[in-house]
């Protein structure tokens, strides 16, 4: 029988890491923590889920944990947000150059100063270049399903998943979700097979100091310098869009539901305006296209699921017929414009695709995001282009200053 | 799409009262619920929200409620600080827990009023938590009385589900009795 459950995004996600029967999780326990390794805690308290929960003091000693935990074979876990995030920053350079597949929820928050606890997505985008794969979730039914393939790829690729949801807007609204059988869980996810094990049977010591060339080992064997390491984890970036678009195909035979791999779209068949975004402001933005469309409109929107790797292919496919693209985002490279913003329009560069593209900043810091007004900003893009400027300046929605 | 805010103070349960109705609309085959607390700290006391939303599909917004189709008020005197009516839309329904009848009731504009004596209701069941009756359980069988869109059968396999086996008997009871003794006064 399905089983549907009405839940939170932290609710989903600890269910998803419970399913995915994670064998080490840890974690800080203090804000900026989210309600999801409390439910975790509970689960193995109550022994449903069999796994080690390691109490810390700090997010940075919460994936060092992790990486030991990788490092020796076991299916670390750990989540946080924001600052935590921000703080764990070392490390998640350490866990991704190390090729340890570790799974982390994001729970996007804002970034100080000044203190924010509410919702954009700063923290998760300030982590880009750190070598993670990078997922947002469009609703909490996408949360645990994608926490679940996560495993999948992050251990057919050896790289660690970040899967980002927003704070409060999914993490605290719960809505009904279904929930995959433990069983067919156990069979989409093989089990962890760590590329290297460090086991005092066989003492190695791993990431020591690597200089400029490649350099012989004791055994005779010429070694990768670092920039051939760092080319690897580049191409293995690059390389792992495959896992992801078959992770969420076998994943669509196996459960019924299909997240779309690197991105989806919604009503983009004969759509003139795109309106791109990630996370739930592309869902706000499936019902601002429907309002368009009853205004004459012809919208669709195109959800970036996947930021890193970023889906140039399946941008340029996507938004191939567009007329005009709007990109919707809760991030700012401060002195330029919105990460998702400058990644699209470098994508596109190398086509035929030469439409106006503008850019909107909506959201940051928890300021709510409402359809309508997903709708004004396109009604009002679509005036400026009909006035003939193809490139107006980055437009902050709802923000009553300057 | 059909939207409640939930109005009270911390430690009344305004949340739990949002998330059952969104759990008992599922039931009544309602395929998109969502509920959600007022993004943010809470303290014991002060005045806070929640919402339910309720719709046949699922629900592809997370935005918060701009004027709601009903407004529960756990505690009326919420009304003297909080403008509950101004996130209200004109003709929807406000549901309060008073003791006076909905005549005596000044309420401003074109609303539904529906009244409970919800706190008298809860402590005759001596459904008491912390020295204060507890007020959600009656103003949920209020807003089923009111609006009619969920029923107490599916408010009370809810109950049944979430709360511990000891209090469900008492919830219910209460539950049922608010339903009966909810008077409601339509717009003029």
């Amino acid at each position: 029988m399905t089983d549907i459950q009405i839940v939170t995004g932290n609710q989903a996600a600890a269910i998803g890491a419970m399913l995915c029967q994670v064998q080490v999780v840890s974690a800080y326990p203090i804000t900026p923590q989210t309600s999801l390794t409390e439910t975790l805690s509970r689960f193995i308290e109550q022994g449903q889920l069999k796994a080690e929960y390691v109490r810390v003091e700090s997010e940075h000693s919460a994936l060092s944990v992790c990486i030991a935990a990788s490092s020796v074979g076991a299916r670390a876990f750990t989540s946080t947000s924001s600052h935590g995030l921000l703080y764990m920053h070392e490390q998640l350079h350490w866990a991704a150059g190390s090729r340890l597949p570790i799974v982390l929820c994001c729970v996007n928050r804002g970034v100080g100063a000044p203190w924010s606890i509410f919702n954009d997505q700063q923290d998760a985008i300030a982590q880009r270049d750190t070598g993670w794969i990078q997922i947002y979730c469009r609703n909490n039914q996408e949360i645990i399903d994608t926490l679940i393939q996560a495993y999948r790829i992050a251990e057919a690729v050896y790289v660690p998943v970040m899967v980002c949801y927003d704070g409060f807007v999914l993490s605290h609204t719960m809505m009904p979700i279904e929930v995959p059988e433990a069983e067919a869980v156990k069979d989409f996810l093989p089990p962890y097979k760590p590329h290297t094990i460090l086991s005092p049977d066989e003492p190695r010591n791993i990431n020591p100091v690597t200089f400029p060339w490649r350099r012989y080992d004791d055994r005779g064997v010429l070694c990768d310098g670092y920039m051939e390491l760092r080319y690897k984890l580049q191409t293995a970036l690059e390389n792992s869009a495959a896992s992801i678009i078959a992770a969420n195909d076998f994943f669509a035979d196996a459960f019924g539901r299909n997240h779309g791999g690197m991105l989806w779209s919604y009503r983009m068949e004969d759509a003139e305006v795109a309106l791109t975004s990630m996370g739930s402001m592309a869902t706000e933005a499936t019902t601002a296209a429907d309002i368009l469309r009853d205004k004459g409109i012809k919208a669709g929107v195109v959800g970036i699921r996947v930021f890193r790797p970023f889906p140039k292919e399946a941008v340029r496919i996507a938004l191939n017929k567009a007329k005009a693209i709007l990109v919707f985002e809760k991030d700012i490279s401060y002195g330029y414009e919105g990460a998702l913003c400058t990644d699209l329009k470098a994508a596109l560069y190398s086509t035929d695709i030469r439409v106006p593209v503008h850019n909107y900043i909506a959201g940051l810091g928890g300021r709510d995001v409402k359809p309508r007004e997903l709708v004004e900003a396109s009604e009002d893009s679509l005036k400026i282009i009909a006035s003939g400027i193809r490139e107006p300046k980055t437009t902050w929605i709802n923000c009553f200053t300057g | 799409m059909y939207e409640v805010i939930w109005h009270g103070r911390g430690g009344q349960g305004v949340v739990v009262a949002a998330q059952i109705l969104a759990e008992a609309a599922y039931l009544e085959g309602y395929k998109g619920v969502t509920s959600a607390p007022t993004f943010g700290p809470e303290r014991r006391g002060a005045p806070l929200t929640a919402s339910t939303k309720i719709s046949r599909e699922p629900i592809r917004t997370f935005a918060q409620i701009e004027t709601a189709d009903t407004a529960v008020v756990l505690d009326a005197s919420i009304l003297k600080v909080v403008d509950v009516f101004s996130s209200l839309k004109s003709g929807g329904f406000i549901i309060l827990n008073t003791p006076l009848s909905a005549e005596d009731l000044a309420v401003p504009g074109c609303f539904n009023i529906a009244v409970v004596n919800a706190s008298a209701i809860a402590l005759s069941r001596h459904l008491i938590k912390e020295d204060a009756p507890i007020v959600n359980t009656p103003l949920l069988g209020a807003f089923a009385r009111a609006t009619a869109l969920v029923s107490l059968e599916s408010i009370e396999t809810i109950f049944k589900k979430k709360l511990p086996a000891g209090v469900v008997t008492g919830n219910i009871l209460t539950l049922r009795d608010a339903f009966e003794k909810t008077s409601v006064k339509a717009a003029v």
